[in-house]
């Protein structure tokens, strides 16, 4: 799976930052503020949320005066719309959890 | 991509695991054990058992075990029923264990999908099902 689909699905697999998306996603930009007074985390929290959102291209953010706006970039999200790509997603995670279950497993 | 309606693809995943295939058939086929990491079950390493896999979203596979080769293979039916056909899914999942010089190779193809089952992925953890419907819908309104 190209490492763009792994970025992808481990940032959203989060729910806090998931919901963060979902958010801007359907009532458009918001401020930090904004968001963090809904998210019921603090907002040092949000921001690092917001941070590793930007980094998979999932917002973008608008400085403005001393307030920064975040927006959703849903296009970002192109390639796990494919139904290959969410399957193999679906199984990297699986495996990944499969890889720490043998770590706790006897011989 | 040009595609027929029938046409089946498969999703192909591979991991090098640094543990015997003997502990690897362990975690694939005790109940206890998949629920770990896949989902919960009552499978039975036994050909022609029927089973339900259960998805914290709510979602319920319906499987039928076809091949059980232990320490080896495991292959079993892996369909979604769903109201609206754009979820159904019928498809077939294979492990496939072999060993290697530092332990085992894990390899997991699920064939089956239908390009006009583009919705149809079930089995995600965390509402991944909910989670890509309201994503198509995100997308349709920002075309």
């Amino acid at each position: 799976m190209p490492d763009a689909h792994e970025v992808l699905f481990r940032t959203l697999a989060d729910p806090t930052r998931r919901a963060l998306f979902e958010r801007l996603c359907r009532e458009g930009e918001q401020t930090v503020g904004a968001l963090t007074a809904q998210s019921g985390v603090s907002q040092p929290a949000v921001s690092k949320h917001l941070g590793v959102l930007r980094q998979a291209g999932l917002v973008r953010d608008r400085h403005e005066g001393r307030q920064t706006h975040y927006s959703a970039q849903p296009g970002a999200l192109g390639p796990l719309v494919d139904w290959t790509s969410q399957m193999a997603g679906f199984w990297q995670i699986r495996f990944d959890d499969l890889e720490d279950l043998l770590k706790r497993m006897d011989q | 991509m040009t595609t027929s309606a029938t046409e089946t693809r498969s999703v192909v995943v591979e991991r090098e695991l640094p543990h015997p295939p003997a502990k690897i058939w362990r975690a694939l086929t005790q109940p206890h054990l998949m629920e770990e990491w896949l989902m919960k079950n009552d499978f039975k390493p036994v050909v022609g058992h029927r089973f339900n896999l259960r998805g914290d979203w709510g979602g319920v596979l319906d499987c039928e075990v076809l091949v059980v080769e232990p320490d080896k293979a495991l292959s079993y039916t892996w369909n979604f029923a769903h109201a609206d056909a754009a979820f159904n899914l019928n498809s077939l999942v294979t492990f496939t264990i072999t060993p290697t010089k530092s332990g085992t190779l894990l390899r997991m193809e699920q064939v089956g999908f239908r390009p006009d089952q583009r919705q149809a992925f079930g089995g995600a953890n965390a509402g991944w099902q909910q989670f890509f419907a309201k994503l198509e819908e995100v997308l349709v309104r920002t075309e």
